[in-house]
């Protein structure tokens, strides 16, 4: 059995974003490059799947549609644990165009098992994974907080309003997955480190299709009147706040 | 031509979200000189799709098919995208919920149509088709342009007042079949927690943080929500901790929300949290660090000991609430 973890390379989460060239573009001086979070849980479950021998995951395989920039970010998945890893050669300028990239690449080399992220923290389009399912003809499940491998089928945990349900699906599968999925994220050690810079990295050339969205420009959010101070003794005036000039409760 | 805007089902009920969907879609459809068409999937009595006609949907098809009991992403993709077809819809909306995220970016694939995806605002302008939507979490916004002839959109929770605009509608009930091995997932076992108030349904949501010292101390708190109908929540590392269950975890990595009011009690206000609260129309921070950045998003503050301030605050509901 064979895992695809599917990584997008996003400013570190406590970056406060800035923007350039008339707010057209992030501002990308001094920002730290990491491993979605989401993804990096991903790759974190795939590996403790891998480690339990009984579940015969023979590989753990990273792809990433970017440029040669977010090198470093597919390196340190190799140095937490991957196997190897892919990257397509193009600058990700929307979901789809990501999402087909990847399909192209999973149609040369099927997986068994492949993982995206609800979301990334960049763009939040929470897109790519469905996409690719879509472009593979592949089943999907979304809001996935938990995969196990049983009997060499997959079991998977997902979130619905108000509970969880466990729903099995025939592989090839894509998992979109959220919360729950890995508890901690691994930690790469000097001798993943040290084992990642020869670790086979591939890089393939884009495929040809266009885009469907362009983002125009950004903006920061309208700042949010001063906080009011209400005294720790008299929260009964918060109350009234809440009630007369909120008028929420 | 239509607006064909995706309405899903909880038991045959609709939620308020619902509403707001439809308000979206029928605002949209005014915008493009064309008519809101409401799709349900699944059994829903009629006197429950005609409140759909209430927020301006001038057409309601109900889809039904026994067979369909379980949730699963490409049956639901087919069905829509055939509607989307025969409605000759220009853009279809969904809401950006659990449902409609695993849903619209399969639709988008099918209909090769651009997708936009948490939009909090109607278009700008519709040519070109230019939406807002929350990019970094909430720390900015872009304006996206929709290039495709058909456009998907998804309407971010509680982002969109409802508009009450009753019209004739019609109820069109239309029976679908395809093959049921054409669904691939089959569900083993559901775990229902029941009587809550869901965190992404609520209208108010009583949080606490570490600064809440222990699961002990948590008892102001459920209180409070109580009194308020309001559901719980936390930040991550109280349910790391096993403070408080895994859903209720809110921020980048748990469940965004954008309820009306948020209290945040004992939480310092970490990026990552504001990631998923700072959506909220109101919140109440409660800290004794007069710096903690929880107060550069809160309306209202109060510096003190969350375990002091608490028990005076749940009597000063109580008074108003006339307990
Ligand atoms: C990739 C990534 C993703 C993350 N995702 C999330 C996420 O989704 N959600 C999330 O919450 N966090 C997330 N975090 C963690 C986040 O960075 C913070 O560590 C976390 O939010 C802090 O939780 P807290 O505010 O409860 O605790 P603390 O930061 O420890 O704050 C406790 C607060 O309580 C106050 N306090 C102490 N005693 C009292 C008292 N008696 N009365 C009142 N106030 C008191 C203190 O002044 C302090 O402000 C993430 C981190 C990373 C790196
Ligand atoms: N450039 C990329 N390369 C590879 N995978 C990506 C890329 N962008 C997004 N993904 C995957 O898709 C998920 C959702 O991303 P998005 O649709 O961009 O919010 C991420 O968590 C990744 O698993």
């Amino acid at each position: 059995m064979k895992i695809l973890v599917c990584i997008s390379n996003v400013p570190d989460t406590t970056t406060k974003v800035k923007f350039v060239d008339d707010k057209k573009k992030l501002d990308t001086a001094g920002i730290q490059w990491i491993i979605n979070p989401w993804d990096e849980l991903s790759l974190t479950r795939a590996l403790e799947l891998k480690d339990d021998t009984t579940n015969g995951v023979q590989s753990v395989t990273v792809a990433h549609v970017g440029l040669i920039g977010a090198e470093p970010t597919i390196r340190k998945a190799l140095a937490i644990g991957a196997d190897d890893a892919i990257r397509i050669n193009a600058d990700p300028s929307d979901a789809y165009f990501v999402a087909f990239q990847l399909a192209q690449v999973i149609k040369s080399e099927p997986y068994d098992i492949i993982l995206c992220g609800i979301e990334s923290s960049d763009f939040n389009g929470s897109a790519v994974g469905g996409m690719l399912a879509e472009f593979l003809g592949y089943p999907s499940v979304s809001s996935v907080s938990g995969v196990g491998i049983v009997d060499g089928k997959i079991i998977i945990n997902r979130e619905i309003d108000g509970g969880k349900e466990i729903v099995s699906v025939p592989m090839p599968v894509v998992a979109i997955v959220q919360k729950g999925i890995a508890k901690e994220p691994r930690i790469a050690a000097m001798r993943g480190i040290m084992m990642a810079r020869t670790k086979p990295l591939r890089v393939i050339e884009p495929f040809e299709v266009e885009s469907l969205t362009t983002v125009i420009n950004f903006e920061m959010p309208t700042p949010r009147a001063a906080c009011k101070f209400i005294d720790a003794e008299n929260p009964r005036q918060l109350i009234e706040l809440l009630q007369n000039e909120a008028k929420i409760i | 031509m239509s607006v064909l805007i995706f309405v899903e089902n909880w038991d045959g009920k609709f939620k308020k979200l619902s509403f707001e969907l439809v308000s979206y879609g029928a605002k949209l459809a005014e915008m493009l000189n064309t008519e809101a068409v409401a799709l349900s999937i699944g059994n829903v009595i009629n006197s429950e799709l005609e409140k759909l006609g209430n927020f301006g949907a001038k057409k309601i098809i109900s889809a039904v098919n026994n067979s369909i009991n379980v949730f699963d992403s490409e049956v639901y993709t087919s069905i829509i995208a055939g509607f989307a077809k025969q409605e000759d819809a220009k853009v279809v909306v969904l809401s950006h919920n659990n449902t409609g995220k695993a849903i619209a970016p399969r639709l988008s694939v099918q209909l090769k149509a651009g997708l936009g995806s948490g939009v909090s605002k109607l278009p700008q302008r519709i040519d070109p088709f230019m939406v807002y939507k929350k990019v970094f979490s909430g720390n900015a916004f872009s304006n996206l342009t929709i290039n495709t002839g058909i456009k998907i959109l998804t309407l971010a929770q509680n982002s969109f007042e409802l508009v009450e605009t009753p019209n004739n509608s019609i109820i069109n009930e239309i029976s679908i079949d395809w093959n049921p091995s054409s669904v691939k997932t089959t569900v083993t076992e559901v775990q229902k927690q029941s009587g809550k108030i869901l965190l992404t349904d609520a209208d108010i949501v009583v949080s606490g943080g570490r600064g809440m010292k222990s699961s002990e101390n948590w008892g102001p708190i459920v209180e409070l929500a109580d009194l308020l109908g309001a559901a719980t929540a936390c930040s991550r590392p109280v349910s790391d901790e096993g403070w408080r269950p895994h859903e209720e975890h809110t921020g980048q990595t748990g469940k965004i929300i954008a309820p009306n009011l948020y209290f945040a009690i004992g939480i310092s206000g970490a990026t990552q949290h504001l990631a998923g609260v700072s959506s909220s129309k109101f919140i109440v921070a409660i800290n004794t660090d007069k710096d903690a950045p929880i107060f550069s998003a809160a309306q209202y503050g109060i510096i003190g000991d969350a375990s002091k301030v608490l028990p005076k605050l749940v009597e000063a509901v109580k008074v108003v609430k006339g307990i």
